[in-house]
């Protein structure tokens, strides 16, 4: 399958690629690791004009701590976020999530910032960055400005980003101790997008009770979704099975799937509260740990 | 059209190229190394994976244009013609590691770059390994072991006996 034709520029500068997006608006296309975009326009689901490539901008693919902010750069792929030490010891949920999306190949090209301004709620990482609070940081010819993660994801692979705008960066605040998490999909086979995907970041104080809880679910609703209600049931409690079964019939009733290849409604939502007891449990095991 | 320039199996390739020109029709069309197979042609099957710049990739999801500088690996580049087979390429044929062997060279350029990282992975980690690369044939029991072989040889340890299990 043979994309329709575009014009391709590899802008070596930010500014550089942010003129070309000023000058050719909403025809042009960013190009980050190509995996979602590429299938799409072979497809022809999408024909951009003009193909925009970031690869060559340097300076867009570390990961670091900052003071009490994690910040990975937009084109980390996700082979790096993978293997990276620093988030091996800090945040074990990339270590489950990475595993999960797609296949060693794909996780060669794709990247961290593709996979968010994707704009899908069936992609595993917006779940996670709902866990873990984040905020994405765009820059366009204005500037740079930080979007929370809760004001990114706007429709159907609509998000708040401006078509003269470029995401640069997530930023992720560094957890407090006793903290702890964990991703988990359901997926029929390696390289499928979730049957149900849940995200949950827990902090547990000195005497076992819950002063920070987030929870994402993948794929199981229009946009990705933060589970309100389970987080809110989660707070200021001791995690007991009970307090946990309300967190996660939470989850399942405020959850909209639609069936599909991959199950019908009421599997969905099951499966949304067997995945987020798990994940509470297997968070809460970092946590102590 | 745009020129390029990429560097296959050590030799430099200038060409002029549409920008939707995917990698592996470069590969196969216009340098004409038909050792990259397209299967799904939708990014699922890996048949048609090199190494982009030493990292393991599916080139039917690539423009040729985004090679431009870089160094690309393919299956014919394992070994020069008439030379002794290498390490992974042995393995699969002690094993039979292949059936049709329609999927070996994408899963070959896999496991190579599979070994480089991680020169002595268990059974498992292969599993994950080439989760990428799909294969109608073997059942993969057979490409789990010939890549268990090459990993050996690599090592300087020698490789498990190849005989037929019956169990
Ligand atoms: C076989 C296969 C299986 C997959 N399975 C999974 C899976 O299980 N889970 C999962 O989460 N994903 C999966 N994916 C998707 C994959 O993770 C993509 O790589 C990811 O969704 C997009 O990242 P990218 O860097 O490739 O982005 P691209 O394809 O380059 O871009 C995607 C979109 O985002 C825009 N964009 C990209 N970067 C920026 C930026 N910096 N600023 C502004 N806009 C930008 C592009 O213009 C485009 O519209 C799969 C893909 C394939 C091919
Ligand atoms: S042909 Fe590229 S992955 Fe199947
Ligand atoms: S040997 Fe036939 S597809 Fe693998």
């Amino acid at each position: 399958m043979i994309a329709a034709d575009f014009n391709y520029e590899a802008p070596a500068t930010l500014d550089e690629a942010i003129a070309l997006l000023q000058k050719y608006g909403d025809e042009a296309k960013i190009l980050s690791g190509g995996h979602s975009l590429i299938p799409m326009m072979k497809l022809r689901f999408a024909s951009p004009e003009h193909i925009i490539d970031i690869n060559n901008i340097p300076g867009l693919s570390d990961i670091g701590i900052d003071g009490q902010t994690l910040k990975i750069g937009a084109l980390t792929r996700e082979a790096e976020v993978e293997h990276s030490a620093v988030l091996k010891e800090h945040f074990p949920i990339f270590g489950d999530v990475t595993k999960l999306i797609a296949d060693p190949q794909v996780r060669n090209m794709g990247t961290i910032g593709g996979n968010l301004a994707h704009g899908d709620a069936a992609n595993d990482h917006p779940a996670v960055m709902i866990a873990l609070n984040a905020s994405v940081v765009a820059t366009g010819p204005e500037g740079v400005r930080s979007i929370p993660i809760d004001e990114f994801f706007l429709g159907f692979y609509m998000t708040a980003l401006q078509p003269d705008e470029i995401l640069t960066e997530i930023q992720i605040p560094m957890p407090a101790a006793g903290t702890g998490s964990a991703y988990h999909k359901l997926e029929r086979k390696v390289g499928d997008y979730a049957t149900a995907g849940v995200a949950v970041q827990l902090t547990l104080d000195g005497n076992g009770v819950c002063t920070y809880a987030g929870i994402g679910l993948t794929n199981v609703n229009p946009l990705p979704l933060r589970a309100e209600r389970s987080e809110a049931a989660l707070l200021g409690k001791t995690l007991t099975d009970e307090v946990i079964a309300e967190a996660a019939k939470y989850a399942s009733e405020d959850c909209s799937p639609s069936a599909d290849l991959r199950g019908d409604e009421e599997y969905k939502r099951a499966m949304v509260a067997v995945l987020v007891k798990r994940m509470i449990h297997k968070a809460a095991g970092r946590a102590v740990a | 059209m745009k020129q390029i320039t990429v560097t296959v199996n050590g030799q430099a390739h200038s060409a002029e190229v549409e920008p939707r020109l995917l990698l592996v029709h470069l590969i196969r069309e216009n340098l004409n190394m038909t050792g990259t197979h397209i299967g799904c042609d939708t990014s699922s099957c890996g048949a048609c994976t090199i190494l982009l710049n030493g990292k393991s990739v599916k080139s039917c999801t690539i423009l040729a244009v985004q090679a431009n500088g870089k160094s690309i690996s393919t299956v014919e580049g394992l070994c020069a013609p008439g030379a002794p087979l290498n390490n992974l390429q042995e393995g699969f044929k002690e094993n039979h590691g292949l059936h049709c062997g329609f999927c070996t060279p994408g899963i070959m350029m896999r496991a190579t770059e599979l070994l480089e990282m991680n020169p002595n992975p268990t059974e498992d980690e292969i599993r994950w390994g080439i989760s990428g690369n799909l294969c109608r044939c073997t059942g993969y029991n057979n490409i789990v072991k010939a890549i268990q072989y090459a990993s050996a040889k690599n090592r300087g340890v020698e490789p498990a006996s190849t005989e037929p299990q019956f169990v």
